[in-house]
């Protein structure tokens, strides 16, 4: 390695270090992949709009309090194709989601609102098995659905019904967390394996013709949060590995706490059938949507106990701590592969697989 | 899981590293171009350089399909795209492919009909179900993708859909080789032979760069292992004073190469008499067309193309980089103004680009990540 390749990566982890800039003209698919243009599209259009300190933090959720109480608010829109997929559908997607989001901030879910846009023609039975799986899904997880809304386009201005639901929640432990909070000598964990659920959207879609019985992993995080919570005082970060997958989270990591966060292939929990659908597309499994795994951030020392923890309850089984956070480089994820080389782990451009919640 | 982690075995990659660097001259620098973006990929992926002594060198070649891709092809196929009742379909790594006028991304958020595909013939698929428009697969590869593409053809026109059409822009390695060899600039001690290439042509085509040129070429797999083994094999070469085609990639290729489907391109294309790659220029008989015989499928004779040359960004180097001339880090806008998500290339768009594979997996310097690790 040259001193002047270096002066060129130096410039490059500047270049990156500088806010997005919205350059299109048109919304692309690229907007709404979670990648840079997501990011450069909310710097640009709706934080300048919205501007204020509870938005700025740019979390999954607010926390705010009222009176004593400490509360989590968050929404989430499911536009997922097809509606239904092995594991689950849209409504249990969109009742698991925004608990996962209230969750991820520490918070136990309370209510949820439920809105639909529903398409001109859609099956009035296939709505019902929506909303059962939502009323369901609501019952598991502790959460009554309020309130909510109806819309209808006409044929053709929606695919079948899109979902949106938001969420309040309680914060109840005294935790902090966030993606600024990892320090060098932290573990990473994930609560399981990856890429259940994004691969089988994937090839529910059918345009594939490869079966397979991989299901999605789709399930409400709160008590699992909580047992961790409870177990291991030093977690730094809980974050479900949702659209962007895991590897996105861990550049988010790596950026907000300028650290290096050097993760092990070979420790990355993955299905067989997850890895060979991913090897046959051409796609990492450290990319692919989860939704019902997280990602955790715990102080080094206490990495064992928060496997354990995690273990302890269903839908941990499969945690294992899969790298940890170093001093340097600063912003980079560093891939030690399977294989024994390395290599940097970067944010996704473009969405490999789109409409996957 | 098997028949990938037997290829990906650490072990093995530690044994064949010592057997390299035991066969490597002190003081002499070897430089050896991998010819497949494919190759390009795997060296970046599983991170081969960390097993490769310092004087051993790897060159990207041209061999990535996208990348070849001049704008002004772009700009056409856009064109077609934004005819009315167009379907327009394509592989997945053609969407952020820059021309003059924007990307197929960027044609398909301001309202043409632009759908990825994984094979040509889920375009037919979608001709089928769409009788009313007229499909147009956007064709690009090596004679590694043609030979579906003209599969896709005879199918089409068997089944007698005339709805379907492909725009094809499918080109031939070994005058790109050529090219490189015919060029100044760089001094090369041989070649990982293109792996998927040669299951079509086999491995005899090669033989002139043996011959002619005196490199050693091994045609390779794409596993971590394979590309360390052809290494091993070039270097076994080379000290034995040898300069011959080899296969390591035998469990796949076949010396003589895929009769069948060396037909079936022959059937339904012919060589262009030229055909300008990006980057390097015009180069002759290097590209394939639709023969008249199947003139009814071939999008160029549809739909009227505007065909006008643009001339690559002033700042591109693209074309240094597909000759292995320079480093992607050594491009004056790499990582800054061209980046995978605003490319003004192509090597910075595909997965099998020199510049995305550099940029996304080895933007980072070796000995920090040694002091890192030791931490």
């Amino acid at each position: 390695m040259s001193t002047r390749e270096q002066d060129v990566l130096d410039r490059i982890e500047r270049a990156r270090k500088r806010p997005a800039r919205l350059k299109e003209e048109r919304i692309t698919l690229a907007h709404g992949a979670g990648g840079k243009a997501t990011h450069a599209l909310i710097e640009a259009v709706f934080l300048d709009a919205f501007r204020n300190p509870l938005l700025e933090a740019l979390e999954d959720q607010a926390t705010f309090t009222v009176g004593d109480a400490r509360l989590a608010f968050t929404t989430d829109s499911f536009v997922v194709s097809p509606l239904f997929f092995p594991g689950g559908d849209i409504g249990e997607l969109a009742v698991n989601g925004t608990v996962n989001d209230l969750a991820m901030s520490g918070a136990r879910p309370l209510h949820l609102s439920a809105g639909f846009i529903l398409e001109e023609g859609f099956p009035v039975a296939d709505l019902q098995r929506i909303v059962a799986s939502m009323g369901a899904a609501a019952a598991a997880a502790g959460v009554h659905i309020v309130t909510g809304d109806t819309k209808v386009v006409e044929r053709g201005k929606a695919d079948g019904c899109y979902i949106n639901t938001a969420g309040v929640g309680v914060l109840e432990r005294p935790v902090e967390l966030g993606a600024a909070r990892a320090l060098p000598g932290d573990a990473l964990i994930v609560s399981g394996p990856v890429g259940d659920h994004g691969v089988t959207v994937m090839l529910a879609r059918g345009e594939l013709d490869i079966t397979s019985d991989v299901e999605s992993d789709t399930a409400p995080l709160h008590e699992l949060a909580g047992v961790l919570l409870d177990a291991v005082p030093g977690v730094r970060l809980l974050r479900d590995a949702t659209r962007g997958g895991v590897a996105t989270i861990l550049n988010e990591v790596a950026q907000a706490s300028d650290v290096a966060v050097v993760v092990d292939e070979g420790a990355v929990p993955v299905r067989p059938a997850v890895t060979g659908a991913c090897e046959i597309l051409g796609i990492d499994p450290l990319y692919v949507a989860c939704e019902g795994r997280f990602v955790t951030v715990v102080d080094g020392g206490q990495a064992d106990a928060a496997v354990a923890a995690l273990e302890s309850h269903p839908l941990g089984e499969g945690a294992a701590v899969i790298g940890h956070v170093k001093e340097d480089p600063p912003g980079l994820v560093l891939l030690k592969t399977a294989f024994g080389g390395t290599r940097i782990v970067d944010v996704l451009v473009g969405d490999p697989l789109p409409r996957i919640c | 899981m098997r028949f990938v982690d037997e290829f990906r075995d650490a072990d093995k990659a530690r044994a064949l590293a010592a057997a390299i660097a035991s066969l490597c001259e002190p003081g002499r620098h070897y430089k050896f171009m991998e010819v497949c973006g494919g190759h390009t990929h795997t060296i970046y992926k599983h991170g081969i350089d960390d097993y490769l002594p310092e004087n051993v060198s790897l060159v990207h070649g041209p061999g990535c399909p996208v990348c070849v891709i001049p704008m002004g092809r772009v700009d056409d196929a856009i064109a077609i795209a934004t005819q009315p009742d167009v379907i327009m379909t394509t592989f997945g790594d053609m969407m952020r492919v820059p021309g003059g006028q924007g990307s197929f991304f960027d044609a398909k958020a301001a309202g043409a009909d632009i759908r990825m595909v994984y094979s040509p013939l889920d375009s037919l698929k979608i001709a089928r179900q769409h009788p009313d428009k007229r499909v147009v697969f956007m064709a690009i590869g090596f004679e590694t993708t043609a030979p579906s593409t003209a599969m896709t053809v005879l199918r089409a026109a068997a089944e007698g859909i005339e709805n379907f059409s492909i725009f094809c822009n499918h080109v031939t390695i070994i005058p790109a080789i050529k090219a490189i060899l015919d060029s100044p600039d760089l001094r090369l001690d041989g070649f990982i032979g293109p792996g998927h290439v040669s299951t079509v042509i086999g491995c005899r085509p090669y033989d002139f760069i043996a011959r002619q040129h005196d490199k050693p070429l091994v045609c390779a797999g794409f596993e971590p292992l394979d590309i360390l083994q052809s290494v091993h094999m070039i270097l076994c070469q080379l000290a034995e004073g040898r300069a011959e085609v080899e296969n390591q990639y035998s469990r796949v290729v076949p010396w003589d190469g895929n009769a069948k489907a060396l037909q079936v391109i022959a059937e339904v294309m012919e060589l262009r008499p030229y055909f300008e790659w990006r980057g390097l220029g015009f180069i002759s008989q290097s590209a394939l067309k639709v023969r008249d015989a199947y003139a009814p499928f071939d999008a160029e004779r549809i739909f009227e193309l505007p065909g006008v040359r643009v001339a690559d960004p002033k700042a591109c180097q693209c074309g240094e980089v597909l000759k292995g001339v320079i480093k992607p880090w050594e491009c004056k806008v790499f990582g800054t103004a061209c980046t995978p998500e605003t490319p003004i290339g192509t090597c910075m768009v595909s997965s099998e680009g020199a510049c995305a594979a550099y940029y996304n997996f080895g933007r980072f310097t070796r000995e920090r990540v040694r002091t890192a690790t030791r931490q």
